[in-house]
């Protein structure tokens, strides 16, 4: 079948078995490596996306079901400059093998456009459906906190910035 | 890497068009909504369907709303809108307690209220919701609508009474006046499965539980409840002695089977503890219900 999918604000198609998922799509057939593939049964949350702005485990959705939808990926959190959440994880350290990372920035993302001030609570229950294993949430937390601490300082998320900029 | 075996993908765009496809493909298709639990047995080629009907685009589905005098859920609504529902937690904390244990937030944006009953699995945590609040389910063919109650809806684990040609388009619960409830669950790790949880609602007239209904999962509790430990709750005083006598009796007639969850008297033990601690936080709620007219 032949699916047409806005992925990152670009509209992408391709010819594509039924039975593909979502997280293949973008790492085999549009070569978009950046999304993680990792335990293929909706657990781990390395493969995160966000389907239509709110995040989804990509390797438990058909690609064919993004048809005609938005997809966003961790290669498009980056603007001009780098999103406060990629940013706070660099100044944290909120990733050893890294991973989980696109999945737990895309995560954090959904968050503060929700939340801009999260408490650590909050943060936990948010990414509760995203697996580290170098035992990092500690520094995860900490990463978001400091993403949202950043955008307060600035007044402006990411999101607001490229609205401004439209 | 898990694939899917090969199947045919189509997408409805409404009720009536899912019930084409599923007409012209025969028993041999299945709608999908969220897929989360779906897609992984396709994958393990547990089920292997030769098409899917994908039905995430219909919207008519999706609502939480009050129908006369019972709360309609519509199939489509994703646990995240039952779990923020206010509409629900208004007249029944358990929705949201039991949903904020169920999966984790990115699971709980796909996955359905329709979907989680249809796919029935044992340790389901809606179909104890359900069952405790003796709701009902709609469902629909191309000859129509039936309804059939929640505590008759499951045939056996995986399999429930939506048929072929059916689609389950609804679910309605009773609104209650004076009620208060709960749900208790413990699980190995969050996001998973149940060992075992426990649901309840309670409705106080005066000193004594005028209504009651309990609702249990994973532990093999016949269609998700225990009508005798109800039973021998009416009419009671809400005291602790009522209150573990029948959760004594919940104990004693489920039938949990051992696994890598627990042995048998473990998980006996976890029934009883979860069904009282549901009962007394639901009589609570419903003491203040009771003085404000809404449950807190």
């Amino acid at each position: 079948m032949r699916v047409t999918i806005e992925v990152n604000g670009r509209e992408t198609s391709a010819d594509i078995e039924d039975r593909l998922l979502l997280v293949h799509y973008l790492r085999n057939t549009l070569g978009m490596t950046g999304t993680h593939w990792g335990c293929d049964t909706s657990n781990c949350g390395a493969c995160t996306v966000w389907l239509d702005g709110l995040p989804v485990k990509s390797c438990t959705t058909l690609a064919a079901m993004a048809d005609g939808r938005s997809v966003r990926s961790v290669e498009g959190l980056e603007g001009d400059t780098l999103d406060p959440v990629q940013q706070g994880f660099i100044e944290e350290h909120g990733l050893q093998c890294g991973f989980c990372t696109p999945g737990m920035m895309m995560v954090a993302r959904a968050l503060l456009d929700r939340d801009p001030d999260p408490d650590e609570a909050t943060i936990r229950e948010a990414i509760s459906g995203n697996l580290c294993r170098c035992t990092g949430y500690e520094n995860i937390v900490r990463a978001i906190r400091w993403a949202a601490r950043k955008q307060a300082e600035t007044g402006r998320s990411d999101r607001e910035a490229e609205e401004a900029v439209l | 890497m898990q694939v899917p075996a090969p199947f045919t993908y189509e997408r409805a765009g409404s009720v009536d068009e899912a019930l084409a496809l599923l007409g012209r493909y025969g028993p041999e298709a299945r709608l999908v909504a969220g897929g989360h639990s779906l897609l992984p047995m396709m994958k393990l080629r547990l089920a292997r369907p030769e098409a899917l009907i994908d039905i995430n685009g219909l919207a008519e589905l999706d609502y939480i709303r009050v129908d006369g005098d019972h709360l309609a859920i519509g199939a489509m609504t994703r646990h995240a809108a039952v779990l923020e529902s206010t509409l629900l937690s208004e007249h029944y904390r358990i929705f949201a307690e039991a949903e904020r244990v169920i999966a984790d937030p990115l699971v709980r944006n796909r996955g359905t209220v329709g979907g989680s009953l249809c796919q029935a699995d044992p340790s389901e945590d809606l179909s104890a919701v359900f069952a405790a609040l003796r709701g009902e389910v709609v469902i629909r063919s191309t000859g129509g609508v039936r309804r059939v109650p929640l505590r008759e809806f499951h045939v056996g684990p995986y399999e429930t009474a939506v048929g072929d040609g059916e689609i389950l388009v609804e679910v309605r619960v009773p609104i209650r006046t004076s009620v208060g409830s709960a749900y208790e669950k413990v699980e190995r790790r969050a996001g998973d499965w149940s060992i075992a949880a426990a649901g309840a609602f309670v409705v106080l007239d005066g000193d004594r539980i005028s209504d009651v209904g309990l609702g249990i999962t994973a532990v093999g509790a016949e269609h998700f409840t225990c009508a005798e430990a109800e039973a021998a709750l009416v009419g009671a005083q809400p005291d602790d002695e009522a209150l573990e006598a029948a959760a004594a009796i919940c104990a004693s007639s489920c039938n949990p089977t051992v696994d890598q969850r627990g042995p048998e008297d473990y998980k006996r033990h976890l029934v009883s503890v979860l069904v009282a601690r549901a009962l007394r936080r639901s009589i609570a709620a419903a003491r203040v219900g009771s003085s404000r007219g809404v449950e807190d």
